[in-house]
């Protein structure tokens, strides 16, 4: 059979098993459509959290990017796993103990100010947006590729489908279908992975794989025969970067805390029946989590070896047919410089021939491994799984903070249960147009801004919800500057040396790159912002009056399992 | 000071102590072992890797994963001493 026929009838069991679970688990109270009724299985919730948190560009785009990056790669692999040790210790049991919905009702009670309450809210709506485009994008991608439907197309399947089951499900669907999900897209990951690491190293295992030496009879170690291709091909050294190192360690924290601050995420936690399943929760969710960001750098090192020896040095009338499917995409290009009809890949990008796109790597890899036509359906069904479940996750976050942390708590607080139910699904239905708009007309800035998000995150949730909880005295006053000192900080770090805006525009931002503060790129400005937001916020709170007593009641009452109860209104 | 307060206090101390040694240890593997001492690391070897990169690359995140579940151990049995497990 056909990659297309396998590809449909794949995808199309997939669906319909989506469409399955959000028919049978539909939401009938909003407890249900907010936290699924706070009765998931902390296993259940891992597996629903790995599958929201790994998004289109965990699956399609990290492995490519290591492949390319190297050492460097580590940034992101770290950076996405540490941040749920963050999580576990200092967030999830306190917030789950706390019992309500959404991280804006912590801010807001907390802090005793509704003005606290909107701020996180407006943070919430900006970090959830700019994610949740890059994830339809990532679906309308994945379907003209494989399906041969063009990406508008994609993008309106897409939407019908999370539609369908965030809109009736709420988080109780979304929950049941994500675990579903999960499971798609990490057998869709292992399978091509496992054949490609038997092959290149003789061991099925990838994490193995990547510490074995290759098959080519000369006994070299895996990392040492790429760090010797990279060396005679003028690349810098695969394991050793080329970042500085005070920029690889503030891209790490800004990922890892960004990683905790994130709303989609933690409210996850808020699913579960106890305080010590929200803590155990988190375990399940990295392990699942790290099944996948274990096996991407596997994949990297392999994929990189692979495609040096299959282009390098050899004639262009040669190359394999994937190589000119791609081709045809435009994300891989070669022009043959000095006419020879060779590819030169090489460093010195004067005499380099080939350009490859980073996202075509765990796409075009079961391809370049030759596997069977089946796998490669696989992947892109394993892809739309990985997109989907994120983008249902993050729509979530929007239709409630819009019913709940606005209808609800702000505007009409006597609304029924069944005009807010109402509201979370025109919410969700808002939210689930917009981010079709964003994936059918995508802003230039998609990519620059979902790096923006975990900064955003980084430099205005996580203090906020840390000191709320271990800092008793932290009151109203410091944790609002705090917010909002480094929330405006971040965005003006990301206007200037991302964008170039004060400098005159996009052309000037590799120019002042000299200016970075303390070398400090803005992806990994977010620790920077946040350890301004901690200090002021801290600052600041001494000098002002202490929270109210009831408040700090509710502080001495979080920090104690007993007496969780279920998720509650009031 | 009653003695809920107070069994809330020990608790809340030991607690963070745990918090605190194993956030030391989340730091150690990563950013030490991973970034900061990645370069003179990388002079011995595990299997075909150096490593500073196996730390950087897989080694820290095993290690993310079985502090949450120490974490979790520890916990528990924390709740239990002061009797604020749930019922």
């Amino acid at each position: 059979m056909s990659v297309q026929t396998w590809t449909f009838i794949i995808v199309g069991l997939t669906f319909a098993l989506y469409i399955g679970i959000a028919i049978w688990s539909r939401a009938g109270s909003t407890s249900e459509f907010y936290v699924a009724g706070g009765g998931v299985h902390p296993v259940a919730n891992g597996m629903a959290t790995a599958a929201d948190w790994m998004s289109a560009a965990s699956f399609i785009s990290m492995a490519g990017l290591i492949s390319f990056m190297g050492y460097d790669g580590a940034v992101f692999l770290m950076g996405w796993t540490g941040g749920y040790v963050l999580l576990a210790l200092l967030l999830a049991p306190y917030l789950r103990k706390f019992g309500k919905f959404t991280v804006p009702d912590f801010i807001g009670d907390r802090y005793y100010s509704n003005v606290a309450r909107t701020v996180a809210v407006i943070c919430a709506i900006i970090v959830s947006f700019t994610y949740v485009a890059g994830q339809m994008r990532g679906v309308g991608v994945v379907f003209s590729r494989f399906l041969e439907v063009d990406i508008t197309t994609g993008v309106y399947i897409g939407m019908a489908i999370v539609f369908f089951y965030a809109v009736l499900g709420g988080m109780k669907g979304i929950t049941y279908t994500q675990v579903a999900q999960y499971c798609v897209l990490i057998f869709a990951y292992m399978v091509p992975a496992f054949f490609i690491s038997l092959a290149m190293t003789g061991n099925i295992i990838p994490q193995l794989g990547l510490i074995g030496d290759v098959t080519d009879g000369s006994g070299m170690a895996l990392l040492d025969k790429l760090d010797q291709l990279h060396r005679d091909l003028g690349f810098a050294e695969y394991t050793t970067g080329t970042k500085t190192m005070a920029d690889v360690f503030a891209i790490t924290f800004a990922l890892m805390v960004g990683t905790a601050g994130l709303p989609h995420v933690i409210v996850r936690f808020f699913t579960v029946p106890k305080v010590k399943d929200a803590r155990v929760s988190a375990g399940w969710a990295l392990v699942f989590i790290a099944i996948l960001y274990t096996t991407a750098p596997a994949i990297a090192a392999f994929a990189r070896t692979n495609l040096i020896k299959t282009v390098s040095n050899e004639q262009y009338s040669s190359m394999p047919e994937w190589f000119s499917k791609w081709e045809e995409t435009g994300l891989i290009t070669f022009t043959d410089k000095n006419n020879d009809g060779i590819i030169q890949y090489v460093g010195d990008a004067d005499k380099n021939e080939l350009v490859i796109d980073r996202d075509i790597m765990v796409l075009a890899n079961p391809e370049i491994a030759n596997l069977p036509n089946w796998v490669i359906a696989l992947v892109a069904a394993g892809g739309l799984a990985a997109a989907l479940s994120t983008a249902a996750g993050l729509l979530l976050v929007i239709s409630t903070a819009i019913s709940r942390d606005l209808v609800k708590m702000q505007i009409k607080p006597d609304i029924t249960e069944k005009g807010e139910l109402m509201w979370a699904r025109i919410g969700a239905v808002f939210a689930v147009i917009v981010a079709g708009y964003f994936g059918i007309h995508p802003p230039g800035f998609v990519a620059a801004v979902v790096a923006l998000a975990f900064g955003l995150a980084a430099a205005s949730f996580f203090p906020a919800i840390v000191l709320g909880v271990f800092d008793k005295r932290m009151n109203r006053e410091g944790a609002i500057t705090g917010m909002i000192v480094g929330i405006c900080l971040m965005l003006w770090y990301m206007l200037k040396f991302k964008f170039g805006i004060f400098d005159g525009g996009k052309e000037a931002v590799a120019g002042l790159k000299s200016g970075w503060w303390f070398g400090i790129s803005p992806e990994g400005f977010g620790t920077v912002a946040m350890a301004v937001n901690l200090i002021i916020a801290l600052v600041v709170s001494r000098l002002t009056a202490p929270p109210p007593q009831d408040v700090q009641d509710i502080v001495e009452d979080i920090r104690v399992p007993r007496g969780a109860g279920s998720a509650h209104a009031h | 000071m009653s003695s809920l307060d107070n069994r809330a206090k020990h608790y809340w101390k030991e607690n963070i102590r745990y918090v605190v040694i194993l956030l030391a240890i989340w730091f150690l593997v990563s950013y030490v072992f991973g970034i900061f001492l990645a370069e003179p690391l990388n002079a011995v070897r595990v299997g075909g890797a150096k490593l500073g990169f196996w730390f950087a690359q897989q080694g820290s995140i095993y290690v993310f994963v079985i502090l949450i579940f120490v974490y979790v151990r520890l916990m528990n049995k924390l709740d239990k001493k002061y009797e604020f497990d749930e019922i």
